[in-house]
């Protein structure tokens, strides 16, 4: 396409056709610029090709895409369209289910804002997982205050199991990707080891936890006609709020955020890039370890010998990629992933195959990694053009390129003007 | 009629936000060394980047040996006999000399395998008839920075390049080996080449160009010839003002030592003595310049003070206490201000803001940091609005501009004022000018000139020696990672301190002189 317009634009005439194809595609080039600076329009235009892409599979297998957005829309409503029946179960259980995942998404976000690589969000989750469990089944059984035991108990497991790997890559210097996916398996292996020990446990699951350590919240449950709706969706908000004011609000997160954008220039401004490693890993493994809780105490009332890992840990990776490792973006991303796998019965039931949700959300996270090219490319460019514009912004300082008249003006502007005789 | 090797008629290339050049004219003779001159961002690389084919033109024409030509990338200029070196050699570190060369177009034999032994014999040939004296074997990494520059020249000639574009070749080199290039480029017009060259260096215009197209702005001031132009008139049309080129400075009180630097060795990246058993003081109110060649362990000696590289051995001092194993912040604190070599490695974080990086060095304390951990945005920014107005430094959006979004010179005075603000007892400046434009370099000079009257001590490493010559109060010449002589600026013999930092001896230097003298 590129080609013939550049090809007609010769025919009329030679000194016109390079400005004028370069200086429309120059357009389009900060128009394109522009639009992929903004993370969260990217996020949602990566999105939207997400489903588009899954609608039009949903055509080539020959059935009606309508059906699938009308599940979706059901998993997040409640509105059934085609029977015209309500039912509000539907909306508590989306936000069960994005409940763990929105956790893992802060997980994986907040060690990535630090600059590092948070495979061992599963790991992270299965130590959390595990302590909730023994902490519900062994201690004392007061209401409200044994639930919130478990819960810390939890995170804490989670920040020593992430602050491990953080303090390997501080003292050795270790790669904390090879780390984290070493841990997941360590993590998973001690989990049954120790989970089957418990008395009462056979090779899947241990005696019923105490009501008290549960998560289960009635008025929710009311609420949302008997959803599996419960406490651990506050937990998740107050985490995204938790995750905005550290990352962006305070001292912690400047150093983390500098370290994670330059660890060089914030190691040369006295920020301490290897305490910033164990925090920021510890920070991501209580996320991770809280996920852990909620599952645990919110989903099941017994604790579980894991037969295989939950994968939340890693669905958490996607999650943060689509929402920008932002705590807003992590939570809407959270909420996105939660819908696509709340919706599959539903779609099911409608004749869709409900793979098509797996399809959707690996393409949004192929189309997230295509914008990560288009990013690269684009700076590149980017990096062309700004040596020539600092050059001449050097020569034309704050940017006073528009001087026409190419008046001698002093170069340094007014205050370097002093050095004149 | 005359016959232009190259001719460029209206060139405009713009990019967002600027116009570099602008309906630039060059006319280039068949066979004289042309000189292209302006300041850092006056449009000379792009000029000639369009000319190479790495940019293409938004207007304007190009005339090659008087034929209408379209250079859309570098091979088309290299099929029209154009070759361009640039600053930074783009050469295999452990491929020998004629690898490199024919890297690219390596000649096969019937077998298919590289001809070498042939392609040998032609860079030997090549080397031998323009005088360049490079070994066709020898290994890159095994050569001097002025060798390998003469490899990147070796491999245009033998692309069969009959218009040389050399960008800032003289960046890089000693003053000797800038005095080896100048010869090389007459053997090259001798040989009826035709040379472009880049620079902002006047005595090397004088030295061997014809003629010279002076760039301001991205326009065009003139084109002039050398001969019938003084320097200083060279230099009022590049700068657009007539230019002091010294710095203005009273002389220097120095007073106690506040840097002692006490046999200090530091590894390099590849495992060696990076900086030897060096000793050195800086004492306040004087600016010690730290004159050398790139890569003479000057940036190691600077990450070792900064704090961000652990010396091997030796002991640093701070006003009489010891940090040599004292961490980056404590370092901050006990008056230490470095202005990094690599403003976009060390110095800025460029994804972050203006107000932020700003307050890269305090924001753990107040006003920055409000009790309890939490920032106080309202107070960073205050605080950037001051330091803004204080060093005139230039960013659109202010306090809130990213780093990326600045200039180099408004990003550099940007570190400058945050190091400043510190209120340090020692200010360590690598490179401070690198890259900037005339204006900015004055105004960063007296900043550091005020700096050392306030009575602070000050540790300039520059890889130009003449800003060394006209900042400095004395002159400590850095060789294979030690000091080879020290000396008072005022009037040290140019030659003197290039020798030395080519490697000579004080007191070979002396010698040979006496000698050369006694033989004269």
């Amino acid at each position: 396409m590129a080609k013939s317009i550049k090809n007609t634009a010769g025919a009329q005439g030679a000194s016109s056709a390079p400005s004028g194809s370069s200086s429309a595609a120059g357009a389009l080039f900060n128009r394109l610029e522009a639009f992929a600076a903004s993370d969260g329009r990217m996020s949602l235009l990566v999105v939207a090709l997400g489903f588009l892409a899954g609608t039009l599979i949903v055509l080539a297998v020959g059935r009606n895409p309508a059906n699938m957005f009308a599940a979706l829309l059901q998993a997040m409503s409640g509105w059934d369209l085609t029977r015209g029946v309500f039912n509000v179960r539907y909306v508590g259980e989306w936000l069960a289910i994005s409940t763990p995942l929105i956790l893992t998404g802060l997980s994986m976000g907040f060690a990535a804002r630090a600059g590092l690589f948070n495979i061992g969000a599963e790991g992270q989750y299965i130590v959390g997982l595990t302590v909730a469990q023994f902490a519900a089944l062994f201690l004392p059984q007061i209401p409200v205050l044994h639930a919130v035991l478990c819960v810390l108990l939890a995170a804490l497991g989670g920040a020593a199991w992430g602050g491990l790997v953080g303090w390997l890559k501080a003292r050795f210097n270790a790669s904390e990707v090879v780390a984290t996916i070493m841990l997941n398996y360590i993590a998973f292996f001690l989990s049954r080891w120790a989970t089957m020990r418990i008395p009462g446990a056979n090779t899947f699951r241990t005696p019923n936890l105490p009501q008290s350590a549960q998560l289960d919240a009635g008025f929710l449950q009311r609420l949302t006609n008997g959803s599996n709706l419960n406490y651990g969706f506050f937990i998740a908000v107050a985490c995204v709020v938790a995750y905005w004011w550290i990352m962006e609000r305070t001292r912690l997160g400047f150093a983390l955020r500098a370290t994670g954008m330059n660890k060089d220039a914030a190691q040369a401004s006295g920020i301490n890039a290897k305490r910033s490693a164990v925090t920021s890993m510890a920070i991501a493994g209580a996320f991770a370890g809280l996920a852990g809780a909620v599952v645990a105490l919110g989903s099941f009332n017994h604790g579980r010998v894991l037969a295989g890992q939950d994968n939340y840990g890693f669905t958490g990776i996607a999650v943060a990629l689509v929402g920008n490792s932002t705590g807003l973006g992590v939570g809407l991303s959270g909420l996105l992933f939660g819908l696509l796998a709340s919706g599959q019965p539903l779609m099911q039931s409608r004749g869709i195959p409900k793979e098509i949700t797996l399809i959707i959300s690996g393409l949004v996270v192929v189309f997230v990694s295509l914008r990560a090219g288009l990013r690269v490319i684009l700076a590149w460019k980017r990096r062309e053009q700004l040596v020539a514009r600092a050059a001449a912004a050097a020569e034309a300082p704050g940017g006073a390129a528009a001087n026409p008249g190419g008046a001698p003006a002093s170069p340094g502007g007014g205050s370097a003007a002093a050095g004149e005789e | 009629m005359e016959t232009y090797a190259v001719e460029m008629i209206d060139v405009t290339k713009a990019f967002p936000g600027v116009v570099a050049n602008d309906r630039v004219n060059l006319a280039v003779r068949d066979g004289e060394v042309h000189a292209v001159l302006g300041e850092n961002g006056a449009g000379k690389s792009t000029l000639m980047s369009v000319l190479y084919g790495l940019y293409e033109a938004d207007a304007g024409r190009i005339r090659i040996r008087g034929a209408d030509a379209r250079i859309k990338s570098p091979n088309d200029a290299v099929a029209l006999g154009i070759g361009m070196v640039f600053q930074h050699f783009k050469l295999v570190r452990d491929y020998t000399v004629t690898e490199n060369i024919v890297l690219g177009m390596e000649p096969r034999t019937r077998l298919g395998h590289i001809d070498l032994r042939g392609a040998e014999r032609r860079v030997a040939e090549l080397s031998e008839r323009y005088g360049l004296a490079v070994d066709p074997k020898a290994k890159i990494e095994d050569l001097s920075v002025g060798a390998q520059q003469r490899v990147e020249i070796l491999k245009t000639l033998y692309r069969d390049a009959d218009i040389l574009i050399l960008d800032e070749p003289s960046a890089v080199l000693t003053p000797q080996e800038v005095d080896e290039l100048m010869a090389v480029i007459r053997r090259l017009k001798g040989e009826g080449k035709t040379v472009i060259l880049i620079t902002h260096k006047l005595r090397e215009i004088k030295a061997v160009a014809e003629r010279c197209t002076v760039l301001r702005r991205g326009r065009n001031v003139g084109t002039v010839e050398v001969a019938a132009t003084a320097e200083s008139e060279l230099a009022a049309l590049m700068v657009g003002r007539a230019v002091s080129f010294t710095v203005e400075k009273g002389p220097a009180r120095p007073g106690e030592p506040v840097l002692e630097l006490r046999s200090l060795t530091v590894k390099g990246s590849r495992g060696h003595d990076a900086v030897k058993e060096l000793s050195l003081t800086v004492r306040a109110g004087e600016i010690v310049g730290l004159a050398g060649v790139d890569g003479n362990g000057q940036s190691e000696l600077v990450r070792a003070l900064a704090g961000i590289d652990k010396p091997s051995s030796g002991a640093i001092l701070l006003k009489g206490r010891d940090i040599t194993k004292v961490g980056v912040r404590e370092r901050i604190e006990a008056g230490l201000a470095h202005v990094p070599e690599d403003r976009h490695k060390h110095g800025l974080v460029l994804g972050m803001r203006l107000d932020e990086n700003l307050a890269l060095k305090t924001f753990y304390k107040p006003p920055v940091s409000k009790a309890g951990g939490a920032l106080d945005f309202r107070a960073m920014a205050e605080r950037a609005e001051r330091l803004i107005g204080q060093f005139d430094v230039r960013a659109g959006k202010g306090p809130a501009s990213k780093a990326e979004d600045l200039s180099g010179g408004n990003q550099q005075k940007a570190i400058i004022a945050r190091e400043l603000d510190l209120d340090p007892e020692l200010l360590v400046v690598a490179q401070p000018t690198r890259g900037l434009d005339v204006g900015a370099i004055e105004y960063i000079h007296k900043r550091i000139v005020a700096e050392r009257d306030r009575g602070r001590a000050v540790l300039l490493v520059s890889f130009e020696l003449d800003e060394v010559m006209s900042l400095c109060d004395r002159i400590a010449v850095i060789s294979r990672g030690a000091i080879i002589g020290e000396l008072d600026a005022a009037g040290a013999d140019e030659r003197y301190v290039g020798a030395m930092m080519a490697g000579v001896r004080p007191e070979d230097y002396k010698a040979a002189a006496a000698g050369e003298a006694s033989h004269g």
